[in-house]
């Protein structure tokens, strides 16, 4: 029997809508889930439930062997017992404990001598070293970041969770810490599920990513599957994003990146910490249509591409062209006329260079 | 006898008395008020109002109704009288013993109420991140949420104290007056006004009131940060 993840649940809050979430794949080392949604739309509350810190009315929850919840047979293991390393959004450090204190707080059970070895085995992982002695109000919010993730996976967890992990840092430390956690998620070679609302986290973390909106999962697959081939309306709405294709950078030229996206040139804004294997991801309302063959514009992008598909959507439409890798455009009614545009009519897209947002990928 | 009273030394015996009877209602109350407190604070069952009503009732009876009941409650009339009248030998209501468990339920408010508010303050996220790295509740309550309320836990054990020192009503009427028993330092003062011995009350007076000016200070000098009577920051 191949290694899974199942959750199975339901769970009614007043005044709200009831969150069905049914999740099942497979796991190996290191898979990544993503629990992919707007705020609200009930992410949180399937993490806490996988945590036991939430209980379901009804549903079941196993991680390979282990069983951890099924209401039909009244198995319910408490979050103590399920072996797991738990990180909420605002880290949660204990204000009265040292760093040392807080990573060694799961290790109890050690005798000392191994609890202390364990403690700088993690303390060195992260980078916390010379910080032992310090209390958490002390630290910046990566160090507190990183001293949350130290704390959960000393005790060599089954299954780490981590809530938001990234969103109560600023922006350019986001961007930073997004590929140092990647690498380190990697390192620990345990499996993880990750809630988070930003698409470029998915992209960078994720191997398997669940879109969940009001309570329900519309989608689960691979993310750049999810990305660029939403099952739905629904979804495409939920992730924002309708085109992530893979590309590598070539060069940089002038403060711009070129990117080679089979066989297409991309220009993109240059970037920091950006691998040369890349996504790169355009909003379907940053694609402006032109007619004919590509000509000069102040858009940076202009790429010739031909019509496959066209839909309508009330006052707008949805236009899906193939310019060497699949795009897509986010047009009014009124240029669907305009354009006469229908499949198999040539036409160009032009998308400035700051409408192509690069993510870092790791090359499997 | 009333000669003998007419001078101005302070009843150490009923000092000692009260002291003893406070103090001892400060630990009781550490033993009980811990638990109710922690299932008032973290308990989500609707109904949960009945009990913090039952518990805060203390504050607004008038001592001698709850005394009243207490009496009635361990009198040799109760099942409960009657239980201890049988296992000791004598009967709970007029003995240091039964003034003590009155001294209790009396001040519970007093000890509850702060614990309840400081174990409220404590982060919800810590005390979930301690339960999944494997930490039971019950070591958790001492590992993480005793540490980070102890402002609260003595503000809860120091109004106990300071509240049982001037209590009268409910010492009158399950205590009595007996001397080196039951006679604390507030019966003291009431029978020296009785006596027309003021030098003597008043002396008892202001010992009453240094002791509770002292444990007024050590609340608010723990508390400063939170019920500070002038605004910081």
């Amino acid at each position: 029997m191949a290694a899974e993840i199942t959750i199975h649940l339901v769970k009614t809050f007043p005044g709200r809508a009831p969150i069905r979430a049914q999740i099942r794949y497979p796991v190996e080392g290191a898979t990544v889930l993503i629990l992919f949604g707007p705020s609200g739309s009930g992410k949180t509350t399937i993490l806490r439930s996988v945590a036991g810190l939430e209980w379901p009315e009804e549903g079941t929850i196993r991680f390979v062997s282990r069983l951890w919840l099924d209401t039909a047979s009244g198995v319910r293991v408490a979050p103590q017992d399920r072996h797991i390393g738990y990180m909420s959004q605002d880290y949660a450090l204990f204000p009265t404990y040292t760093v040392a204190g807080n990573i060694a707080y799961g290790l109890s059970h050690l005798p000392s001598a191994e609890r202390k070895k364990r403690v700088d085995e993690v303390m060195e992982l992260f980078q916390l070293r010379g910080l032992e002695q310090a209390k958490p109000r002390e630290l910046s919010g990566g160090q507190q970041q990183r001293v949350a993730l130290a704390r959960a996976v000393a005790p060599r967890p089954l299954l780490l969770l981590l809530d938001e992990p990234l969103s109560a840092l600023d922006a350019p430390t986001r961007l930073h810490l997004r590929d140092e956690l990647r690498s380190l998620l990697k390192q620990l070679a345990l499996p993880s599920i990750i809630v988070t609302h930003d698409w470029a986290e998915a992209l960078t973390l994720g191997d398997v990513m669940a879109v969940i909106s009001a309570g329900d999962v519309l989608q689960v697959g691979a993310p750049i599957d999810v990305f660029s081939r939403p099952q739905n309306a629904d979804v495409a709405r939920v992730v924002g994003v309708e085109t992530v294709v893979k590309g590598r950078v070539i060069e940089a030229i002038g403060g711009m990146l070129r990117v080679s996206v089979n066989g297409t040139t991309l220009m993109a804004l240059e970037a920091e910490s950006i691998g040369p294997d890349v996504f790169a991801c355009i909003r379907a309302e940053d694609v402006v249509l032109e007619p004919g063959r590509a000509s000069a514009s102040s858009a940076r992008n202009h790429l010739t591409g031909r019509v496959q598909a066209v839909t309508m959507l009330g006052a707008s439409a949805r236009v899906t062209l193939d310019c060497g890798f699949p795009l897509v455009a986010m047009v009014t009614r009124s240029t669907v006329d305009e354009f006469k545009l229908a499949p198999g009519l040539l036409i160009t897209a032009a998308i400035k260079a700051g409408a192509v947002h690069l993510v870092s990928r790791q090359e499997a | 006898m009333i000669q003998e009273r007419q001078d101005t030394r302070l009843n150490w015996i009923a000092i000692w008395v009260t002291c003893k009877l406070a103090g001892l209602t400060a630990l009781a109350l550490l033993f009980v008020g811990l638990p109710i407190a922690y299932w008032l604070s973290f308990s989500r069952w609707r109904w949960k109002f009945l009990v913090e009503s039952v518990v805060a009732l203390p504050l607004v009876l008038p001592p001698t109704v709850l005394g009243f009941y207490i009496l009635i409650a361990i009198g040799p009339h109760s099942p409960l009288g009657r239980l201890y009248g049988e296992l000791v030998g004598h009967p709970l209501p007029f003995t240091f013993e039964g003034l003590l468990l009155a001294s209790i339920l009396y001040s519970l408010p007093f000890a509850v109420q702060p614990f309840a508010a400081a174990f409220d303050q404590v982060d919800r996220r810590a005390i979930e991140a301690s339960w999944t790295l494997g930490v039971s509740k019950f070591q958790t309550f001492f590992k993480l949420i005793v540490p980070l309320s102890t402002a609260g836990l003595v503000t809860g054990a120091v109004l106990s104290f300071a509240h049982t020192m001037g209590e009268f009503g409910v010492v009158l009427m399950i205590g009595g007056n007996i001397e080196g028993s039951t006679r604390t330092v507030s019966i003291d003062i009431y029978d020296e006004v009785q006596a027309l011995n003021y030098a003597g009350a008043a002396k008892t007076a202001l010992f009453l009131l240094g002791v509770s000016y002292a444990v007024l200070l050590v609340v608010y000098a723990v508390n400063r940060n939170v019920w500070a009577a002038w605004p910081r920051k």
